[in-house]
Parts: C-alpha cells; structure tokens; sequence
C-alpha cells in the first residue's frame, strides 16, 4: 500500500468500520436466529445465512444480528429461521429458501410485515419448559 | 463472503504462555476442516484483562466467553459452536443455567470497569493496522494535523486534566508546554516503556494489545512540540510488545501515518526502538535518557529538567505508555469528555495490575475515584481461598501498604499519598493474613537494593541499612531502637536520595512501621512471627493429641527430620528441621502446630 493521503485515510475508516462494526454487538436491536442443526444444513440453511448477509448489506442494514442455533425441531419445513425485531411478534419461519430470506428482510424487518405463508408455531411450546434452556 | 462469526483469542503474554497461539492454530486447521473458514474470522487480539482465567477465547456476535481453553478445546469450539451454533456450555466462565449464557457485561469482573486505555485490548488484531483506523485510529492525529494548532492541542490537554500515568502524577500539557516553548532546533519524543514493578504488567498489555495508540499519540506530540524524532524505550524482556511494536511501525509507514510528510502534510516524525537491560532505576526519566544515549542508566539532578534539557541535551517530551494511551482520546473525544471521568484532581481512568491473593487476577481499569473494596472485592472477587484480607500494596515497591480499615478510600492521586502510599504505575498486590509484613517489607526493600545505581549515598547506604536492620528482625534479632533507626534513615532517604527510587524505598516500611507496628513488636519483643513465616522465629510441633500416626508428614519431610511408627504419635527432630513447612500442609488432622 502507497502512502495515503487525507481522503484516502477517510475511505479507508469508513470502509473497515462496516467490517469491524460487525463485531460489535451493542447496538444490535434486531436478531435474526438461524437454525443450523444437522437438518437444517442438509436442507440449505447455509445459502439461507449467506442470502441473509447479502440482503443485509444490500438494504444497508446494520442494526441487525445474525446468530447461529441449533435444530428448532421443525425439520419437516427446514431451513427454518426465527426473526426477534422490537414491536413485532417473534415469528419462527419455516422452507425459507435464499428468496425467501431476502423477502423476510425487505418485509419483516424494512417494512414490519409478516410474511404469512412461512410462519410455523415452535412444537408443542405448551409442554416445553421454557426456562429450562 | 461475509464473516458471520468472529473468533477473538487473546494473545497477551499471559494467555500465549498458557498456549494461547496453539489454541489459535488449532482453530484456524479445524475451521479449514470443517470448511467454515470463509465464516468466521479467527483474530488474535490483546490482553482481556481476565488473566486469571485465562487462556479467553470470545466469540461473537453471541458474545460467548470462554475462559481456561485448552488447545485441544479448539475442535469443539469449531464443531459445536460455529458449525452447529452450539455453545460450548463447559467452557463458558457462567456455567449457570438460569441465563442463555454469560454476557461479558454480565461478568462481575467487568462491571465497574471503564476502558479508555485498554479500549482496543482483546477487540482488534494489533497486528492489523486497518482493524486500528476503523476504531478511529489516527483520526485524532488527523484531527491535529488538518484542524488544531498546537497551542490548540496544549489547551485541550489542559482543559482534559490529564496527569502522568507513570507515577508521579505530573500534569501531561504542563510538560508538553515547558517543551514547545523552548527555541530549539531538535526536540525529542519519548516513551517510558521501561516497566519494572514487580507484578505490574499494565503498560506490556497496552503495547501488546494496542501498539498503533502509542504511535499515534507520539507523533501528536511530536507535532505539538515541533519534534521530528521519537524513541521508545522498551525493556527487553518484552518480545512480544517489541514484535508487535515494529510490526506497526512498518504499517504505519508504509500508509504514510510515519515518516516524511504525513498525510501530504508538512509534519514529519519518524519512531526508533530502543531496548533496556531491564535495570528498574531506567524507569526514571533522567536515568532512562542517560541510558538512551547509551551511558549508564543514572539519574541526573533535576532541574534541568528533562522538557527543557533532556535527550542529547534537547528539549524532550517523556511520557509513560498508559499517558500515551490517553492522548489520542483525549483529542478525539475533546477534554470536556475526560473531565467527565474520575475525580476532581484526577481526570480519567487508571489501569491496575491486581496481584498477589486474590480470586480474579489480572488487568483492571477502572474510573478514577474507584475505591479499593470495589477494586478488590467487587472486580477481584475477594481474597483467594476465603482468607482473610490483610493489607493491600498499591506503587510496587515505591508505595506503601494500605489496611482494611482504608478500604473505602477512593483511588486518586491525593487520597493514595495521604495515606502514605502513591499511585506509582499501576501494581496492586494483595496480601492475606498468611503474609507476614515485616517479612513482605523485607522482599521490597531487597528488590530496591539490588536495582539502587549507587550514585547517590542515601539510597546506596541508607537502601543497605534498612535492609540489613528488617532481616536481622525476621531473624529475631532486632532491638527496640531499630524502630527509631529505620524511622529516621527512611525520613533521610525520603529527603536527601536523587531520585524516585531512593526517596520512595522507604515508602513500605514507613507505611507498614505506621498500620502494624504490633508486628513488628512481636519479631522484637516477642520473637516470634504471628504469621508463621519467618523461618527463624518459628518451630514446627507434633500434636500429641490429634496425631494418628498416618506416617503421611514422616514419608514427605525431605530431610527425614519426622520419627514414629504407624498408628503412634510423630515426632519432630528440631534440630533436623529445615522449617519448610511441608509436613504442616500435608496433615490431614491439624496435627502439626507452628508456634
């Protein structure tokens, strides 16, 4: 790398804040869970995720966190996601395809709409006992 | 491809002994294995502070904070955790149920922490320049060079209050003042980065962690003050801060941020390393430039001092690494903010090294003003072993011992001199009641002695007597005038010695004569030591009573000074007794009594 000028100093801060900015969780207001067990990697949810990171950056979303979890127990409707974002219902979705993910970004988190036809409800959530893990 | 995970590993000195750069490679092959490589960006980054469970590996963005990782962890932690999005449960420092899992806010260790200095330590990678800049790295020196004049930043320093984090406590913009005003054509910048406190290890975790800071803050002085050249004056026993300090200097040159025309500005400043044998006298500023200009490391009589006439005779700016670490901050965020943090004569945060017996060891910064129970009770997590606290030490061996009954004393500059102490650098060793304090006293007077220089005569000889006096009473030979004797010799010490470290030497014997007294009594008077660790004052005995004759203490005495059959009463052969103390730790039964 040559010697840098001001404005080049600049870009580059600002370019390597986005990256590092990722790192940080404080302000992260919204969360996005993927279900990443043995299931849900066979049925794709890796090109989920990354269909997810994509979306992100292309809506320049930055207050968003994407974490990882493990099997939800839907694996009929695999991949399967929930999205916890303020004033809304936590909405597990189920068969969310990279198309899907990039709906559920534009919808569910720009513009707070559901996106009906992939909701599933967690199984059995009445006998489970919730503060248990 | 975009990380989705982050894998922070610590690489202070600490965590790297405990095999922290193997638990790094083990992740990088075993994220190659699992094919998740392109997912997750495993950094090495600086000291976390949490040393005492250490090696910490944290991942985010779950926050996961692992602690006490073996290398051999590093397989799961890819398996579970990153491929699965499992977290590792047995690793976790919380492994409480209750919560989902311990957020590092949540971990009592970092609750009254506030990071100014160690703000980067365990975030970035230092060895990756661009991970510094993204954290507004140089943007102060951006900020100095395009938008300040030097009287401008000489004001800022003024209004932020900040004082000399190296011990003495001097305002830092007096200093670079007295510098700029003077008419010269050299002037130097320095960094003190010759640490010596036994146990203090705040300004290696800072190079360590954060080298860019220290690079940015000097050439901020150097702009100020009109210097074009700066050394830092690192001991050698610090590889890794060295590596990592050359490494950063070499990135900062080749992006222009060192070197001629910085910026595409006028200002030109350049950075040398120079290491130190590791003589604890060449972290006084005047020794420390004798032994820059590569003379023998020897204080010289202040005035001149060294603003005025310093390096080579030129006027030189000489500051400590965590002053450094301030500065950039302190331009960036404007001296308002600062005033904001700490007390009223003293601005900002502190960084301690907590040592000694206590439950959470390791680096700690923590607002100014903090008070010593919070320190060590609430951060530190209270004395180790459920003893009880004795006393604390806080300025290494310059400083002096503080009781339980001035726990609640709020740490500044003035209220640690008040009570005959002094804020020194940053060591803070705790001691419990096993310690006994003429013999703790005894241990810092011997490290004085042998690092004195000699030039001058209070410290040479009065260092020796004090010395000579404390081990003739740990030995149970000391009189009631050798209270008197070492009172006034440390009074002359304090008075009359050249430099820091013969006008502070005295400071723990003078601190321990004031709180324990009655101690020192009982090795004079008495002849014994109510701790049972003056070997001379003490003898080992069988009880009589609560022996079982288990034969455990005959079998590990090393010296077979311990007689008796199975299942019938020991007996210690007194003049065998080497007085280790081995037979003592091994009774099960409290049989072996120290009197």
């Amino acid at each position: 790398m040559a010697k840098m000028t001001l404005e080049e100093l600049r870009a580059l801060r600002d370019e390597k804040k986005k990256d590092l900015n990722k790192r940080d969780v404080a302000d992260k207001t919204k969360q996005v869970v993927i279900g990443m067990g043995t299931c849900g990697i066979a049925a794709g949810a890796k090109d989920t995720l990354n269909a997810f990171l994509q979306e992100l950056d292309a809506q320049h979303l930055t207050d968003v966190l994407i974490t990882q979890t493990g099997c939800m127990g839907l694996c009929y409707v695999e991949p399967t996601i929930e999205v916890i974002a303020p004033e809304m219902p936590n909405v597990i979705y189920g068969k969310v395809t990279p198309d899907v993910a990039k709906t559920i970004v534009r919808d569910h988190l720009v513009n707070k709409k559901m996106v009906s036809e992939h909701i599933f409800d967690r199984p059995a959530a009445d006998i489970i006992d919730r503060g248990g893990k | 491809m975009a990380f989705t995970n982050y894998i922070l590993v610590c690489g202070g000195t600490g965590c790297e002994s405990a095999k922290a750069d193997q638990i790094y490679q083990n992740l990088l092959s075993a994220a190659n294995a699992e094919g998740v490589h392109e997912t997750v960006q495993i950094v090495k980054t600086g000291c976390f502070g949490f040393c005492e469970q250490g090696p910490i590996v944290k991942i985010l963005p779950e926050d996961s904070f692992y602690v006490q990782v073996k290398p051999e962890d590093s397989e799961e932690i890819i398996k579970e955790h990153i491929v699965k999005g499992r977290e590792v449960k047995r690793l976790l420092y919380d492994k409480s149920e209750s919560k989902k899992h311990a957020r590092v806010e949540d971990i009592q260790f970092y609750q009254k922490q506030f990071r100014i200095v160690l703000r980067n330590c365990g975030f970035i990678n230092p060895e990756n320049i661009d991970e510094y800049i993204a954290r507004d790295g140089y943007a102060a020196l951006e900020k100095v060079l395009f938008e300040m004049s030097s009287d401008a930043v000489i004001e800022e320093l003024k209004k932020s209050g900040l004082r000399g984090r190296g011990g003495a406590g001097f305002p830092t913009w007096l200093k670079w003042n007295f510098t700029k005003q003077v008419d010269s054509e050299q002037k130097y910048i320095v960094c003190n980065a010759d640490e010596g406190d036994p146990g203090a290890y705040m300004d290696r975790s800072t190079l360590e962690g954060d080298p860019h800071s220290i690079l940015e803050a000097m050439a901020i002085a150097g702009f100020t003050c009109g210097a074009d050249t700066g050394y830092i004056y690192i001991r050698a026993e610090y590889p890794l801060a060295i590596g990592r300090l050359k490494i950063a200097m070499e990135q900062a040159r080749a992006y222009g941020l060192l070197g001629e025309n910085i910026l595409g500005s006028e200002f030109s400043f350049d950075i040398e390393i120079r290491l130190g044998a590791g003589a604890f006298v060449c972290g006084e500023e005047t020794a420390l430039l004798a032994s820059l200009e590569g003379n023998r490391g020897m204080p010289w009589p202040r005035p001149p001092f060294p603003a005025v006439k310093g390096l080579w005779d030129k006027p030189t700016v000489i500051n400590n690494v965590e002053t450094w670490a301030n500065v950039p901050m302190v331009i960036l965020k404007g001296g308002e903010w600062f005033t904001q943090i700490g007390t009223e004569d003293s601005k900002g945060t502190k960084v301690f090294a907590l040592t000694g017996k206590i439950r959470n060891s390791g680096l700690v910064e923590v607002p100014m003003g903090t008070t010593l129970r919070e320190i060590i009770y609430d951060i530190g997590g209270g004395i180790a072993n459920d003893k009880d606290f004795k006393a604390v030490q806080t300025g290494g061996p310059s400083g002096g011992m503080i009781t339980k009954d001035y726990l609640d004393t709020p740490i500044d500059y003035k209220h640690l001199q008040g009570l005959g102490s002094m804020m020194g650098s940053g060591g803070m060793i705790v001691m419990d009641e096993d310690d006994c304090i003429v013999d703790v006293t005894k241990f810092y007077l011997g490290f004085t002695v042998d690092e004195s220089c000699g030039k001058c005569s209070p410290c040479r000889v009065g260092g020796r007597t004090l010395y000579n006096t404390l081990d003739r009473i740990t030995k149970g030979e000391g009189t009631m005038e050798d209270i008197d004797k070492m009172r006034s010799c440390g009074y002359a010490m304090q008075k009359a010695s050249l430099c820091g470290l013969g006008q502070t030497a005295p400071n723990p014997i003078m601190s321990s004569l004031k709180y324990f007294e009655k101690e020192y009594l009982a090795h004079i008077k008495d002849r014994s030591c109510p701790s049972g660790r003056c070997k001379e004052l003490i003898s080992y005995f069988i009880l009589a009573d609560k022996c079982i004759g288990c034969t455990a203490c005959a079998r590990k005495c090393p010296v077979s000074a311990i007689t008796g059959e199975r299942r019938k009463i020991h007996l210690i052969n007194q003049d065998l007794c080497i007085k280790c103390g081995i037979c003592y730790e091994v009774c099960k039964f409290d049989a072996v009594y120290v009197g």
